[in-house]
C-alpha cells in the first residue's frame, strides 16, 4: 500500500514524538521530576507508527505497560500524556492513571496496562462489539513476549478465532521480558503458536516501518473483511531497561549502542524515504524541529501544572453509589 | 403475576432486558449448550439451565457459548461493556474467579477511575455460589465479600425469586460492573413475581419483619433462613427485626444503624467464612457507628473458617442454620 506524502510525513512524526517523548521522559526521570514506574518505547517506534497509521478511532487496541508509544501512535494527546505522566490534575486520565494506565477511549485506546497479558481478552470485547454492531472496526491486542507467555493471552488466540472476531495480536518480541531472554521464555515459536491456533501469522522486521506497515495492512484488511484474527510477530529492540532505573546489566556490553546505531527505526525510515525518493531530508528536519519544540513545551507546561485537587481522591469510581 | 422459580424470575429479567435493548448479549459456558454439536442446541441453557431458552428467542448474535476460558470471556465482557454493549456474562461457579479474577478487580473494576471518569462499563457477572448441593470446595463457596471488597464493583445477593427479578433488571440496566451472586440451592423456590419488568434499586435493604429485641441483618439465602429463626424466636417471646441488605457493595448502612438503634441487638448471618467477611464488616461498622445503642455483644453466625466439606454430615453442619441463629440470639439477649 502506497502512503501519500502527507501520509508519510505524518507516520515520520508520529515516530519522530514516540522518540523524543520517551527520550525525554528519561531524562526527567532521571532528574526526579517523575513519580513511579516509567517504561519506555524507545526503539519500537516503527511497530505503534506502522500498524495504527492504517487505524481510526472505530478501531480500538489494548497496550502494555511500555504503552506511551501506542497512545501517540493512536492519536492521544501529547500535551495530556505528559501531564498525566507527571501526575497532573490536567492530565489524560486527571493524574488518576499515571503512566501504567494511560487512555483515550474517545481515540480507541482502550488503555496501558500494568498487567502483563491483561489486555488480549479486553480486545475480544472491543472486536466482538464491532463485529455485532458492524461497526467495520478492527481491535488490536498488542502484547510482549513476556505477555505472549500468559495464559489469558492464549486463551484470547482461542476465543478470537473461535468466534472469528476482527483481532490482530502483535507480539511485539524486544528480546527479553524484563531481564529475562525471550529466546529462553518462549517455547516453541510466536508464528508455530499462531499456526496451531488456525491463525494466519506474519513476522517482520519491528525496525523498518516500511516492512511493519505492509504486513500490518494485510492482517487488518483480512479482519475488517470478516476473516478473522491474525498475529503479528514483530522483532524489534528497546533502547532503555525495562523500567527506568533498570541498570540493564542482563544485556550484552556495547549492545545498546550498536542498536542504536544499527537499528534505529527513525535513521532507517529517513534512508529508505529519501532512498526511494518519497521524501527529502529537509521535510524530516522540519519535524524534527517541530517535535522538539512540542515536547520541550510539553514538559515545562507539566513541570508547572497542578496536582489534581484532593477531593478527587474519591471521585470517578461508580457511575452511580 | 404468577409462582415464579428463582431461576425463572432470573431468566425472565434477562429475557426482558434482551427485548428492551438490543446491546445486550448474554455468553458463558453453555449458555446455550450444543454450540457445534449435531444434538440440539439450547441444549442446557447453563449448566442448571437459568438462560434456557434465550438462543431460540434472540439468536446466536446475541446468546453465545464460549470456550472453558474464564479470562478470557469474563475480560470479553469488560472491553465489550466498555465498547459500548451490555454483556451478562457467566462466571458458572464463583469458586472459579481464581482463574481469572484479574480481568475482574484488575481490569473493569479500575477503569472509571484509573481513565480518570471516561469509561463506563456495564457489565453483569452472573455467578452461582453457596454450600448444600454437596459439591464440595471448589463448586459451593460464598465469596461475596472479595468483591465486595473491591472499589468499583457493585455485589447483589438476592434472597428469594422477587428480589432476583428485579435486581437482575437493575444489575443490566445499571452502568457499573456488577457481580449478581444465585445461591444454587434456591433456583427451584418459588413466590409470586409480576410479570411486567421492575427494577429494584441498589443499596436499599428491605425488612422482611419488624420487631423490638433484635436485628438479624442476613445476606442470601440466609434471609430465609434467618425468618425461620424469627419464627421460633417469636414463639420464646423475642420478636426480631430481619434485614436483606440486597446487595452488600452498596451496602444500606443507613438502615441497618437505625434498626440496631431500634432493637439495641445485632446478629449477622452469613454463609461465607468468618474472618474479613460481609458478617464482619456489618459488625464493625455498627461498632463504628452504633455503639451506644447496643445492649449486648454483636453476634456473627457464619460457616466456619475452613473450605466446604463434602461427606452431607459435614456439610450440614457447615451452613449456619435457624437452630445456631436462636442460640446467638440468646447469647446477644444474655
Amino acid at each position: 500500500m502506497q502512503l501519500s506524502r502527507d501520509e508519510l510525513i505524518e507516520s515520520y512524526r508520529v515516530m519522530r514524538t514516540i522518540r523524543d517523548f520517551e527520550e525525554r521522559v528519561h531524562e526527567e526521570f532521571s532528574g526526579g521530576a517523575i513519580p513511579g514506574f516509567v517504561h519506555l518505547y524507545s526503539g519500537e517506534e516503527a511497530s505503534a507508527a506502522g500498524i495504527c497509521q492504517h487505524l481510526s478511532d472505530k478501531d480500538k487496541i489494548a497496550s502494555t505497560h511500555r504503552g506511551h508509544g501506542h497512545c501517540i501512535a493512536k492519536g492521544c494527546d501529547v500535551r495530556q500524556m505528559m501531564l498525566e505522566i507527571y501526575g497532573r490534575g490536567e492530565g489524560l486520565c486527571g493524574g488518576k492513571g499515571g503512566s501504567m494506565h494511560i487512555a483515550d477511549l474517545s481515540k480507541g485506546m482502550l488503555g496501558a496496562n500494568g498487567i502483563v497479558g491483561g489486555g488480549p481478552p479486553l480486545i475480544c470485547g472491543a472486536a466482538l462489539t464491532a463485529k455485532y454492531k458492524k461497526t467495520g472496526g478492527v481491535a488490536i491486542a498488542f502484547v510482549g513476549d513476556g505477555g505472549s507467555n500468559q495464559g489469558t493471552t492464549l486463551e484470547s488466540y482461542n476465543l478470537a478465532k473461535v468466534w472469528n472476531l476482527p483481532v490482530i495480536f502483535v507480539v511485539e518480541d524486544n528480546g527479553y521480558a524484563e531481564a529475562t531472554s525471550s529466546s529462553w521464555s518462549v517455547a516453541g515459536s510466536q508464528m508455530d503458536r499462531a499456526k496451531g491456533f488456525g491463525m494466519p501469522a506474519v513476522q517482520v522486521d519491528g525496525h523498518d516501518f516500511f516492512a511493519v506497515h505492509e504486513a500490518a495492512g494485510e492482517v487488518i484488511e483480512r479482519a475488517r473483511a470478516g476473516g478473522g484474527p491474525s498475529l503479528m510477530h514483530v522483532i524489534l529492540n528497546r533502547f532503555f531497561g525495562h523500567f527506568e532505573g533498570d541498570a540493564m546489566t542482563y544485556r550484552a556490553e556495547g549492545e545498546i549502542a550498536r542498536l542504536r546505531k544499527e537499528k534505529d527505526s527513525l535513521k532507517i525510515f529517513r534512508t529508505n524515504a529519501t532512498q526511494a525518493g518519497l521524501l527529502e531530508d529537509a521535510d524530516m528536519d522540519k519535524v524534527d524541529k517541530e517535535v522538539a519544540g512540542l515536547i520541550d513545551d510539553v514538559v515545562k507546561e507539566s513541570e508547572k501544572a497542578t496536582p489534581p485537587p484532593l477531593e478527587k481522591l474519591t471521585t470517578d469510581v461508580y457511575v452511580n453509589y | 403475576m404468577s409462582k415464579k422459580s428463582y431461576r425463572q424470575a432470573i431468566n425472565e429479567a434477562i429475557a426482558q432486558e434482551m427485548r428492551r435493548d438490543e446491546n445486550v448479549l448474554v455468553w458463558g459456558e453453555d449458555n446455550a449448550g450444543g454450540t457445534g454439536g449435531d444434538g440440539e442446541q439450547d441444549a442446557w441453557g447453563g449448566v442448571l439451565g437459568v438462560t434456557k431458552g434465550l438462543l431460540p428467542e434472540f439468536g446466536p448474535n446475541r446468546v453465545l457459548d464460549t470456550p472453558i476460558s474464564e479470562s478470557a470471556f469474563i475480560g470479553a465482557a469488560a472491553g465489550a461493556a466498555a465498547t459500548g454493549l451490555r454483556p451478562v456474562a457467566e462466571l458458572m461457579f464463583v469458586d472459579f474467579m481464581g482463574v481469572c479474577f484479574d480481568q475482574i478487580f484488575n481490569q473493569a473494576a479500575k477503569f472509571r477511575y484509573m481513565f480518570g471518569g471516561k469509561a463506563v462499563t456495564p457489565m453483569v457477572i452472573r455467578t452461582m455460589y453457596g454450600a448444600g448441593f454437596r459439591a464440595a470446595s471448589q463448586h459451593s463457596q460464598a465469596l461475596y465479600s472479595v468483591f465486595t471488597h473491591v472499589p468499583g464493583l457493585k455485589v447483589v445477593v438476592p434472597s428469594s425469586p422477587y428480589e432476583a427479578k428485579g435486581l437482575m433488571t437493575q444489575a443490566i440496566r445499571d452502568d457499573d460492573p456488577v457481580i449478581f451472586f444465585e445461591n444454587k440451592v434456591m433456583y427451584d423456590d418459588e413466590e409470586e413475581v409480576p410479570d411486567d419488568p421492575y427494577a429494584i434499586p441498589f443499596g436499599e435493604a428491605r425488612l422482611t419483619r419488624e420487631g423490638d429485641d433484635v436485628t438479624i441483618v442476613a445476606i442470601g439465602r440466609m434471609v430465609g433462613i434467618a425468618n425461620q429463626a424469627a419464627d421460633e424466636l417469636e414463639k420464646a417471646g423475642i420478636s426480631a427485626t430481619v434485614v436483606d441488605p440486597r446487595t452488600t457493595s452498596p451496602l444500606d448502612v443507613d438502615t441497618i444503624i437505625e434498626c440496631v438503634e431500634d432493637t439495641g441487638r445485632l446478629v449477622v448471618v452469613d454463609e461465607s467464612h468468618p474472618r474479613c467477611s460481609v458478617a464482619s464488616d456489618i459488625s464493625s461498622i455498627v461498632a463504628q457507628h452504633a455503639f451506644k445503642a447496643l445492649k449486648g455483644p454483636i453476634q456473627m453466625v457464619t460457616a466456619p473458617h475452613t473450605p466446604v466439606p463434602f461427606a452431607p454430615e459435614l456439610e450440614d453442619a457447615y451452613v449456619p442454620n435457624p437452630a445456631k441463629i436462636v442460640d446467638a440470639v440468646k447469647v446477644a439477649m444474655a
